[in-house]
């Protein structure tokens, strides 16, 4: 230590000579890191428009790559609006189309021919039935054994083993109404002559279930697909920050906040996610340009005025949202993941 | 201005880079940090801009002990300090007026601003006519007074350059270093590691030597 001297005199000269130039700059410390409240605000809203842009160039600027990735994300989007478009035609389909339910009443094996035709009367008279058909015993024999092929069987039987049936129509405003049918049976069913009642769903019924199905499909398909959204997204996200990491460490060594960083990766994941629900749309809209033609023949085949639904301008908006918010979540999960992980060494 | 009291630095690896170490620096100093390579010369200057913390001891900055600065509060931290590196850390997709706005960028300044700030640095180190060049295109002098400019475009109270004349000539590595005793004499606290020691001794300036993470010598040669 002894061989150094600390430049007391020197250094005190200098510091002198700084107070008199401090004192000119007094300003310096003020600008040096705090900027007015509305300066602030004013350069965060334009710092979000500069990013608005620059993130759309660095796009554009990879076409290949921002294509790909939205053309994923666009297939991901796609394939359950398809679905649902699907099911929303079908649902259209069926709502034209007339359909009959009917009601098969089983009656007592043992039920009096004059019972019977009571009975058959007293249906007739009932204000919801439309058409009564009567299947006697023997028709039942006759139609089993042509249908089932099982007529030796029968043949040993000393007694024909099949009961009575009639075959009801409910009125019209009950062809599609699956409650008031369900009523109607239960009624039947207390009747004094009968055994059991059968309500046959025809295929009206069971379309109706499957597009139930079919809507539950698209919407878990929906959910997965989102889920491969996001990690597409994130993926897409986490290579881009890691081929900016050099960049990100310069901004966070000159004050850079985790924010600062996050905001143009955030945008980009928007970006894909708009530009994919964009092209999920087209491609949707295409589809339905392409099969609407030979739809509209069949349809009029069947006389029908059925016309092929597409996504619509709703579509069009719904999809953006979606893809623009699974965009920021994908966005978001990758950020948060990396970029704090990214610091200067 | 930057006080160390009793700081030790062990690294991961077990290693001791910086023993008990104590020292202290007025504002408007200029100081050089000087020893062996692997004596802690970075790590002293990493600690000063919270790339890494200290294991034991406090180091107060301008006041602030930085024991207690919150991770979040780091950025705010570093926009009062500038920093120049040897390897420079330039952004070569970018020209070099953009590489010099970045201080200002991350810290919210109005684009008009921002231009006026950023020509006065370049014009400081003398690139004024190269603001629009990529800096790949610059010489090793002319990139290190780029990575200058960068350093001081905020007006930082502290600037701290770790061997920022490591691979230049001594006739630039004079010019680099009068540069930055241009900046101590506006106010600025200067920090300089480096090896150099032919170049410093002229200079005058107190020298802090560094052998084995400890300070075994502080003062002005004689
Ligand atoms: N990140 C690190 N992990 C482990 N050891 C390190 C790390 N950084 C530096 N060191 C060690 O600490 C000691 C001091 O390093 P450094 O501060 O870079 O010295 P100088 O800059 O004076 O050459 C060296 O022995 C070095 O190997
Ligand atoms: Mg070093």
């Amino acid at each position: 230590m002894n061989r150094y001297r600390r430049g007391k005199p020197e250094k005190m000269m200098v510091s002198n000579s700084r107070g008199g130039k401090s004192a000119k700059e007094p300003r310096r410390g003020a600008s040096g890191g705090r900027v007015s409240l509305l300066g602030k605000l004013r350069s965060y809203l334009q710092s979000h428009r500069h990013l608005f842009f620059s993130t759309v160039k660095r796009l554009a600027s990879e076409p290949i790559q921002t294509l790909m990735t939205s053309l994923v994300v666009a297939i991901a989007l796609g394939l359950p609006a398809v679905l649902y478009v699907g099911v929303v035609n079908l649902q259209q389909l069926g709502s034209r189309v007339e359909t009959t339910t009917q009601i098969t009443v089983f009656l007592k094996i043992d039920s009096s021919q004059k019972a019977i035709e009571q009975f058959q009367k007293n249906l007739i008279s009932e204000a919801d039935v439309d058409t009564v058909e009567y299947i006697s015993r023997q028709q039942a024999l006759e139609e089993f054994r042509i249908l089932s092929g099982f007529g030796d069987v029968l043949d040993m039987l000393d007694e024909n083993p099949l009961p009575p049936v009639f075959i009801v129509q409910p009125v019209a405003h009950f062809q599609r109404d699956l409650v008031a049918s369900e009523v109607l049976v239960a009624k039947l069913k207390g009747m004094a002559l009968v055994d059991d009642v059968q309500l046959d769903m025809k295929w009206m019924q069971r379309l109706q279930a499957m597009l139930v199905i079919g809507e539950r499909f698209a919407l878990s398909l929906g959910l997965a697909l989102a889920l491969g959204v996001l990690l597409i997204i994130g993926n897409t996200i986490r290579l881009a920050i890691e081929s900016r990491r050099d960049e990100i460490v310069v901004v966070k060594l000159v004050g850079g906040t985790n924010a600062y960083v996050r905001r143009p990766f955030l945008y980009t994941g928007i970006w894909y996610g708009v530009i994919g629900g964009i092209l999920a749309w087209v491609l949707v809209a295409v589809g339905v340009q392409w099969i609407s033609g030979p739809v509209a023949r069949l349809a009029e085949l069947y006389q029908s005025l059925f016309e092929l639904m597409g996504l619509g301008f709703f579509g069009l908006i719904v999809l953006l949202l979606i893809g623009a918010s699974l965009g920021l979540i994908g966005a978001w999960l990758a950020v948060a993941r990396h970029i704090s992980s990214i610091e200067p060494k | 201005m930057i006080q160390f009291d009793k700081v030790s630095k062990r690294y991961p690896t077990g290693h001791e880079a910086l023993n008990g170490l104590s020292l202290e620096l007025d504002a408007g100093e200029m100081a050089f940090l000087i020893g062996h390579s692997g004596a802690g010369k970075s790590t002293l200057l990493k600690l000063i801009m919270l790339m890494e913390r200290p294991t034991h001891g406090q180091l107060l900055v301008n006041g602030k002990n930085l024991n207690r600065l919150h991770r979040s509060q780091i950025p705010y931290y570093r926009r009062n300090i500038g920093v120049v590196f040897q390897n420079h850390q330039l952004l070569f997709d970018r020209s070099a007026f953009d590489n010099v706005a970045l201080p200002l960028l991350v810290s919210g300044y109005q684009p008009r601003e921002v231009g006026r700030r950023v020509r006065a640095a370049l014009d400081k180190v003398g690139l004024l006519d190269k603001e629009k060049m990529n800096p790949i295109a610059l010489s090793g002098g002319e990139q290190q007074r780029l990575g200058i400019a960068r350093a001081v475009v905020h007006k930082p109270r502290i600037l701290l350059a770790d061997e920022p004349t490591g691979n230049l000539d001594p006739e630039l590595s004079a010019e680099i270093m009068d540069l930055f005793r241009q900046f101590c004499e506006v106010g600025v606290t200067v920090l300089i590691a480096t090896h150099d020691v032919d170049l410093i001794s002229r200079m005058g300036m107190r020298q802090l030597q560094l052998q084995q993470g400890r300070l075994i010598q502080d003062g002005v040669p004689a």
